[in-house]
Formats: C-alpha cells, sequence, structure tokens
C-alpha cells in the first residue's frame, strides 16, 4: 500500500496504511487493541476514532446526560403519587421531544457508562495505570462506584416495576452492611412508607451524584495537560445521530406502575447500570458485596503492583532557563510549574515535580535552548533528560556527519516507543532514537542538513498513538510552525520528512525511508551555510556546500 | 479506502453501537421470581423490653445526684434480644434472634426477612419474643392464598396487638 502524503507548511507527512496483522506489543491485549484501533483509523481517521478518545466520549456523552435530563426534569413531578404518572406523560403527550429527551437520557447514559468501562479496560490493556500515572487511576475508581450511583438512582424516580425492584433490591443489598439502624428497606416495603419526601430526597441525590460525579472527572483529568475532554465534531456528531436515531426507533418506556403488593416477575433490566442485582438474588448479597469491595481494591492496589525501576526524570539548569514556560506548556503531565526565581528577578524559573514527570524529554525538545548551533563546547540546555541529555545527541550527530558515507545521507530520529529507527542503519543512513519525537528540538533537523546531510527523517507513532498523549501531536505541531520552538522557515521542506509509523509498523518506515532516498537522489546537492560551530571546526578543512 | 466505503462503513459501526447499546438497555429479561411463585416479607422495627426493670432510688441516692438529675427511677437502658419465628405450612423457615440496635444496646431491634415461596393457599405461623425471659408472648397464625407474584409482608405493630398481615 502507498503511503498517503500530507503537507503541512512545506513539510511532508508520510503516514502508511495501517498494518494490523503486523502489530507486535509486549501483551497480547495490547496487541489486539493496537489492531482494533488501527482498523478503525482507517474508517474514521484517528481524531474521530472512538477507541482512541473514549475519556473524550464520556465526557461528550455526560453532557449529553445532562441536557436531556435538564429537559426531562422540568417536567417531573417528584412526588409518589405523580412521579410515574409524570414520566408516562413526558414519554406519551409529547413524544417529539419528551419522548426522545428521555430515551436520549437513558441512552447517553447507558453508552456513558460503556464507554468509561471501555475506557478502564483500555487503560488496563496499556499498562497506564502504573508510576506517574497513579493518580490519574486512583481518581478514575470512585467514579465507577458514583457513575453506577448514578444511574441507579435515575431508575429510582421512574417508580414503575422497575423502579419499585431497584429500590427494594438496593436497599436490602445496603442493609447487608452493619451501619443502619432501622433496615433502609422497610422504606419500599409498605405503600404508606414511599412518601413525597422520599421522592424529593431521591431527586437530590440524583442531581447530587452526579454533580460528585462531575467533580471526579474534573480531578481525574488535573494530572494531564490538554484533557482530551471533547471529541472531535465527526465523531461528537455520529455519537448524537446515532443516539437520537435510537431514541426515535425504540423509545424508552416505563414498565406498570410500582406496586407494593405485587413483585415484580419479568425486568426489562438495564444491563449497563443493573448488572449486578442477578448476583444478589442468585448469589447472596455478602457475596456481591465481597466481589465489588474487592475488585475496587484489585483497581485500586494495581498501581503499586508491577512498579519496575523508576527512569531519570527531567532536569533543570537554572543557568540555562530563562523562564519561557514553553516546557511548562508542553509537558503531557502537568509536570513541569513555573515558580519565581530567588533574588527578586522577573524571569520565572521551571521546577520539574518529580512524582508526576513521565520522563519522556518532551520539555527538552520545547527548551529553546536546546539548540545544537550554541557555540560551547558543551550543550546545556535549560530542561534536559539526564539519561539522553541534548549535548550527548549532538556530539553523536557531529560523529556521525564528519564519517564519509554513501549520498544521499540521511539522519533519522525517532521515538523508541514508535517503530524502531535503529534497524534503518546503513550506508548513508544514521539513525537516532529518542525517548519520544517531540524530545527533538526542530532545529537538530536543520543543524543536520547544514553539516552534511542531504535529508532528515523524523519516525513518529501513528496519530493517537503517542505512549506520552501529545508527543506525536506537539512535534507535528513544531515542524509544521503552529508551535514553539518551529521548524525556522528556510530548511528547505522537500529534506525533511514526517513518516507516522507505530510499532509493528517497521516495514512500512524502511519503505518510507527507501522512497525519501530516492527523492533525495533525484535533487541537486544541498546549498546551505554550514553552521558556525561546524565551520569554526574545520576551519582549514574542506566542507562540503 | 475511498470516502463513500468510509462513510458506509462509519454508518454501519455507528449503527452497531446503537443496537447494542439499546438491546442491552432493556434485553435479555431477567426473571426475578418464577410465575408460580410469589413473595413473604417478615419486616418490623420493634424494640424488647428492659432487660432489667426499674428500680426506685433511695433518698440517699438521689441527695447524691445533682438536683437536675434526681430521677426517682433508675431504668438500666440495655434491653432484651428480640427472637421470632417464622413457620410455613408447619415447617420452620427461620429463627431470628435481633439484638437491640445503639451502643448501648437499647434500640429497636430489627428484622427483615425475604422469602421466596409457591403461590397457593399456606399455612403461616409467627411468634415472637421480647422479654428477658425469652418467652414467646406474640404469636399469630394465618391461611393465606398467595397468588403468584403476590407479596405477604408481616410486619409488627405491639400497639395494634401483635402482627399484622398485609398482602
Amino acid at each position: 500500500m502507498a503511503p498517503t502524503a500530507l503537507r503541512r507548511r512545506g513539510v511532508t507527512l508520510t503516514v502508511p496504511e495501517p498494518a494490523a496483522r503486523n502489530a507486535v506489543a509486549p501483551a497480547l491485549c495490547g496487541a489486539a487493541l493496537r489492531a482494533i484501533e488501527r482498523a478503525f483509523d482507517r474508517m474514521f481517521g484517528a481524531q474521530a476514532n472512538p477507541w482512541r478518545h473514549l475519556g473524550a466520549l464520556s465526557f461528550f456523552l455526560f453532557w449529553i446526560v445532562v441536557a436531556s435530563g435538564i429537559y426531562v426534569y422540568a417536567f417531573f413531578d417528584p412526588s409518589a403519587a405523580g412521579a410515574f404518572r409524570s414520566v408516562e406523560a413526558l414519554a406519551r403527550e409529547q413524544p417529539y421531544m419528551g419522548g426522545v429527551a428521555r430515551s436520549l437520557h437513558r441512552y447517553a447514559s447507558d453508552a456513558f457508562a460503556l464507554t468509561v468501562v471501555l475506557h478502564l479496560v483500555r487503560e488496563l490493556a496499556l499498562g497506564h495505570f502504573r508510576g506517574f500515572r497513579w493518580f490519574s487511576w486512583l481518581s478514575g475508581v470512585p467514579l465507577i462506584w458514583l457513575m453506577i450511583a448514578s444511574g441507579v438512582g435515575g431508575y429510582w424516580l421512574v417508580w414503575d416495576e422497575l423502579a419499585q425492584f431497584v429500590a427494594i433490591a438496593t436497599t436490602e443489598w445496603l442493609d447487608w452492611l452493619p451501619a443502619f439502624g432501622e433496615p433502609l428497606v422497610r422504606n419500599f416495603v409498605a405503600p404508606e412508607a414511599v412518601t413525597d419526601r422520599l421522592f424529593t430526597l431521591l431527586m437530590f441525590l440524583h442531581i447530587g451524584i452526579p454533580l460528585l460525579l462531575l467533580a471526579g472527572m474534573f480531578v481525574h483529568i488535573q494530572r494531564v495537560n490538554y484533557a482530551d475532554v471533547g471529541p472531535a465534531r465527526a465523531l461528537a456528531s455520529g455519537t448524537v445521530i446515532a443516539l437520537v436515531a435510537l431514541s426515535v426507533a425504540k423509545p424508552a418506556l416505563s414498565h406498570g406502575a410500582a406496586n407494593l403488593a405485587l413483585a415484580p416477575q419479568a425486568l426489562a433490566l438495564d444491563w449497563f447500570y443493573l448488572f449486578f442485582y442477578p448476583l444478589l438474588y442468585g448469589r447472596s448479597a455478602g457475596e456481591l458485596w465481597a466481589w465489588a469491595a474487592g475488585l475496587t481494591l484489585l483497581l485500586l492496589l494495581l498501581p503499586a503492583a508491577r512498579r519496575g525501576a523508576r527512569e531519570p526524570v527531567a532536569e533543570v539548569s537554572l543557568a540555562n532557563c530563562n523562564g519561557c514556560a514553553r516546557c511548562f506548556a508542553d509537558c503531557p503531565y502537568a509536570a513541569i510549574v513555573m515558580r519565581p526565581r530567588e533574588g527578586g528577578s522577573e524571569r520565572l524559573r521551571a521546577v520539574v515535580l518529580p512524582g508526576w514527570c513521565a520522563s519522556c524529554g518532551i520539555c527538552a525538545g520545547a527548551c529553546p535552548s536546546s539548540t545544537p548551533f550554541r557555540r560551547g563546547e558543551k550543550l546545556v540546555t535549560g530542561i534536559d533528560m539526564p539519561q539522553r541529555p541534548v549535548n550527548a545527541l549532538r556530539e553523536a550527530l557531529e560523529r556521525a556527519l564528519e564519517a564519509p558515507a554513501p549520498a544521499p545521507r540521511v539522519v533519522a530520529f525517532g521515538c523508541d516507543r514508535a517503530a524502531p529507527v535503529g534497524p534503518l542503519e546503513q550506508p548513508g543512513v544514521t539513525a537516532f532514537g529518542l525517548i519520544c519525537v517531540s524530545m527533538l528540538p526542530p532545529s537538530f533537523i536543520e543543524y543536520a542538513l547544514r553539516d552534511g546531510a542531504d535529508g532528515v527523517l523524523v519516525a513518529a507513532c501513528r496519530e493517537g498513538e503517542c505512549a506520552y498523549r501529545t508527543g506525536e501531536r506537539l512535534a507535528v505541531e513544531r515542524f509544521a510552525g503552529r508551535r514553539e520552538p518551529h521548524l525556522r522557515a528556510n530548511v528547505p521542506p522537500a529534506r525533511v520528512r514526517l513518516v507516522h509509523a507505530g510499532e509493528g509498523e517497521e516495514a512500512e518506515l524502511a519503505r518510507a525511508l527507501d522512497e525519501f532516498r530516492a527523492e533525495l537522489a533525484r535533487l541537486p546537492r544541498l546549498a546551505i551555510r554550514p553552521a558556525a560551530r561546524w565551520r569554526a571546526r574545520h576551519a582549514g578543512h574542506p566542507v562540503k556546500i | 479506502m475511498n470516502t463513500i466505503a468510509r462513510y458506509a462503513i462509519q454508518g454501519v459501526l455507528y449503527a452497531a453501537f446503537a443496537a447494542f447499546v439499546g438491546y442491552f438497555s432493556s434485553a435479555p429479561t431477567y426473571r426475578h421470581i418464577e410465575p408460580d411463585e410469589a413473595l413473604l416479607r417478615l419486616s418490623f422495627s420493634h424494640a424488647g423490653e428492659r432487660k432489667q426493670p426499674c428500680r426506685t432510688r433511695t433518698p440517699e441516692e438521689l441527695a447524691k445526684l445533682p438536683p437536675n438529675m434526681r430521677a426517682p427511677l433508675d431504668c438500666p437502658r440495655e434491653r432484651a434480644d428480640v427472637t421470632v419465628e417464622l413457620e410455613l405450612d408447619g415447617k420452620l423457615i427461620h429463627r431470628v434472634v435481633a439484638p437491640p440496635t445503639g451502643l448501648a444496646r437499647d434500640g429497636a431491634s430489627t428484622v427483615y426477612r425475604r422469602v421466596v415461596v409457591a403461590a397457593g393457599r399456606h399455612q403461616v405461623r409467627v411468634r415472637l419474643s421480647d422479654n428477658p425471659q425469652g418467652v414467646f408472648n406474640y404469636t399469630a397464625e394465618r391461611s393465606v392464598d398467595l397468588g403468584a407474584g403476590r407479596v405477604l409482608l408481616i410486619d409488627f405493630n405491639a400497639a395494634a396487638g401483635g402482627f399484622v398481615f398485609r398482602m
């Protein structure tokens, strides 16, 4: 399959066609997930791929639930006698709006539960619960309880047979805990116990718990910059159309009115929220509590398990930090804060919060001091990764460019978490692996071209597949000139190739390199003034221009 | 893949998503109790008698107390367990000893039991003891015809004379 090429401010972006069959992932589930996601990329595009934006989709569905809920609430009568009647009237007397709103409220809630669970399973499969991600993981676990409580509470309000079943079953389950003096279920065993005040309380809970859920969702995204909380327009509109169509085709209807003298027999259960009730009666309340508590505990303990050796975190060199805050802006995990300097200087200084740092190196790529054109013998930048400092990258690049090589000479930079660039090494091709592609300051591309390379290939992961959330996107924006530090306009676009090739797409990457070299071979020799540093080092020696 | 094919596949996938949500939103049907079954609920909240009877304080004891606390009777707070037995068609199906609630064990004893029974006529006998001696001082027996899906609620209200059967 031929790669597709896009042009963004003159830089050629090459996106190989998906090759799910070649997916190689450390874990089987991760590989399966990747295969599914790449298959969906082909049909939806990465930006509208629901699998890549399950969190954003969940936020979006939450807002649909809120909007439809506000409409339903306007017509809801929170009283024992009026609750059922008002919901029925809404569905039957104004099906064009009320029925759709009620159905949308139900189906968006169900879809919300579905996307939240898929989001959890996806992050679990990708191992996104360890290390610096612990906060996002732990803060997400209580949201599952709040989500289920919100959904269950909604079913009580309809006060039909299902509501009666849910109310009694829930209180029977809660009564297993030795926490209530008077059994809660006694509020639902006799008609006179079900009062208007009770419905007011239930209404309050059905508004209060989702508000708590929203607050929890806000906390959940606190440790990520540029949180993905809004899906692409195509994904949002597709989701709305699907749910509205479902609401029209299959309106959500009530069971018969609640009657405490009768026990509901057959129930059209909403399995997204009420899935656990059969276990309550099939087994026991104690067993259900054991399952619920055990699973919750397991999820909470996951971050403590399998904690490997910690990678060194980013380090700030105060003497080289000018307080520009680009690292602060680009850090995907909000692990950098800007604080005042001592001594009353107006400039700020970057401070790394070690516990939150992902060791991705994106900050080093964002730092304007990371430019290799600086003339100092040693390149010390404002913020750097101790395990792979930019100085080491510059030294390795200079050594490689000084060695003779057949034309066209290509320098390849690539993300270690994507298709590795190491295997591309051959006469005329020098490869440098990076922690993340955004660790590469764009000035290195120009530096390589000035100092002898005929072309620079940058290998990034697939769109939306970055192990550090935003690395691939930031690199694209920097190279396209939409983000600082940007690739300078004087860099010949034909000499730079950005290739998106994820793990398992090594063949596509190799093919992209071959095509790039073939194109470079057809270009005239690059006429560009070498960097001053190069000229100083090679004074008296012939320099290729 | 051309644009039309992509949109067509997207449409199919969105429809599949909606169908999945729509189906599991109300299916498969869950059968709470079988069509030939009924439900019996034994549920009440009742405070047992005090474990020890009230005692009249002596004048000396009263004199030692602050003036605002000189109650003539000294009533230990702890209450007796409430024991209840439920028999269905002559067979004991539940015997519950419910301790008083509260840290001082001075609250009401509460009981809730849910029993699924075959629909039809049943002989129900229930008795309760709320005294420290464990003597069953309340007893009730009824022949009830429980239709399929009906709920028989057995409550207890000492002021109303004891057990209350409600259908």
